[in-house]
C-alpha cells in the first residue's frame, strides 16, 4: 500500500511540475528547441532546478541499505553507450522537434488538449508497443 | 523574450526533480515516464500497481490544476498526420533509448550516468535539429 501511495505522490508531483513549468505546452517546448528564431530559453531552467533536487534524492539514498516502501533500489544497471542508446536518443528527439511532446507531457495532457492531444498519446503507445514487439530481433544490449 | 518564465521554470522544475527524488528514497524506481509507461505493455509480476498509480497522478495532477487553479495553456499547432509520426518516434525511441527527458534529462544526469549525460545531448540535438529543419528550411 505505501509503494501505491509513494507512486501516486510521485505521479501528481510530476504532473504539478509540468503544468507549472508550462513543460506540458508544446508550443513552448519547441519556442525552447528553436536556438535559431525567437529563443524562449525558459525550458533550461525546468532541468536546472530539477537536476540538482533529484540529485539530493539520490545523494539522501546513498545512506540507506533500501528504500522506505520497497525491498531495494532497482536502478538502471547498463554502463555501456551502444548503438541502441544513441539510435533510440536520436530517433526520440527527432519526434520531440516535431510536435513538442516527449511523454509526461503527451499523458500529462491528453485529457485537456482534446484530439490532437489524443492522435499523439495514441502514436506514442503504439510506437513504444512496436518496440516492445521487435525488440528481440534488435542487436542486443551491451 | 517577451515569454521567458524562468521562475515559474524553474518552480515546475523543481517539482519534477522532487518527484525524482520521492519515486526513488520510497520505491526505488526512476521517475522516467517512458520506462514508466513502457514496462506496462508487457508487465511482470507485481509491477502493474505503482506504474498505474504513477501515471494515475500524472495524469490526474493537471485535471486538479484546471480544477482548482485554471486550465493550463496547452497550444497543438501540429497536423495529425505530424503528431502521429512525432508520437510514433517519440514511443519507439524512447524505448530503444532506454529513457526520454525525465529519465535520462533528469534523473540520469542526477545520477551522474554517462549513458545520460550523451543520450540528453543527443536527444537535444536532433530536436533542435528538427526544429531548424522544419521551421526555417522547409517553409515554416
Amino acid at each position: 500500500m505505501g509503494r501505491i501511495l509513494v507512486s501516486l505522490a510521485s505521479g501528481l508531483v510530476f504532473g504539478l511540475g509540468l503544468v507549472v513549468s508550462q513543460m506540458v505546452n508544446p508550443q513552448k517546448v519547441l519556442a525552447f528547441l528553436d536556438v535559431a528564431g525567437n529563443w524562449d530559453p525558459s525550458l533550461a531552467f525546468v532541468m536546472g532546478a530539477a537536476i540538482p533536487v533529484a540529485a539530493l534524492g539520490f545523494a539522501l539514498a546513498r545512506r540507506r541499505q533500501a528504500p522506505l516502501c520497497a525491498e531495494a533500489f532497482s536502478g538502471p544497471v547498463r554502463k555501456a553507450v551502444d548503438g541502441r542508446l544513441v539510435a533510440g536518443a536520436l530517433i526520440f528527439g527527432t519526434g520531440w522537434g516535431l510536435a513538442g511532446f516527449c511523454p509526461g507531457p503527451a499523458l500529462a495532457a491528453f485529457l485537456l488538449a482534446g484530439t490532437p492531444a489524443l492522435v499523439f498519446l495514441a502514436a506514442m503507445l503504439a510506437g513504444m508497443a512496436a518496440f516492445t514487439a521487435i525488440d528481440r530481433y534488435l542487436p542486443p544490449a551491451r | 523574450m517577451e515569454n521567458f518564465t524562468p521562475l515559474s521554470a524553474a518552480l515546475g522544475g523543481a517539482l519534477i526533480g522532487l518527484s525524482v527524488l520521492i519515486l526513488w528514497l520510497g520505491n526505488g524506481r526512476i521517475a522516467g515516464i517512458s520506462g514508466v509507461a513502457g514496462g506496462l505493455l508487457r508487465p511482470q509480476a507485481g509491477e502493474a500497481g505503482w506504474r498505474v498509480a504513477f501515471l494515475a497522478g500524472l495524469i490526474g495532477a493537471p485535471l486538479f490544476h484546471a480544477l482548482l487553479l485554471g486550465a493550463p495553456e496547452i497550444s497543438i499547432r501540429s497536423t495529425y498526420p505530424t503528431l502521429a509520426v512525432a508520437g510514433l518516434l517519440v514511443g519507439f525511441g524512447s524505448r530503444l533509448g532506454s529513457g526520454c527527458t525525465s529519465g535520462h534529462g533528469v534523473a540520469g544526469i542526477a545520477r551522474l550516468s554517462r549513458r545520460s549525460i550523451v543520450a540528453t545531448i543527443l536527444f537535444m540535438l536532433a530536436a533542435a535539429v528538427t526544429v531548424f529543419i522544419t521551421r526555417h528550411l522547409a517553409g515554416g
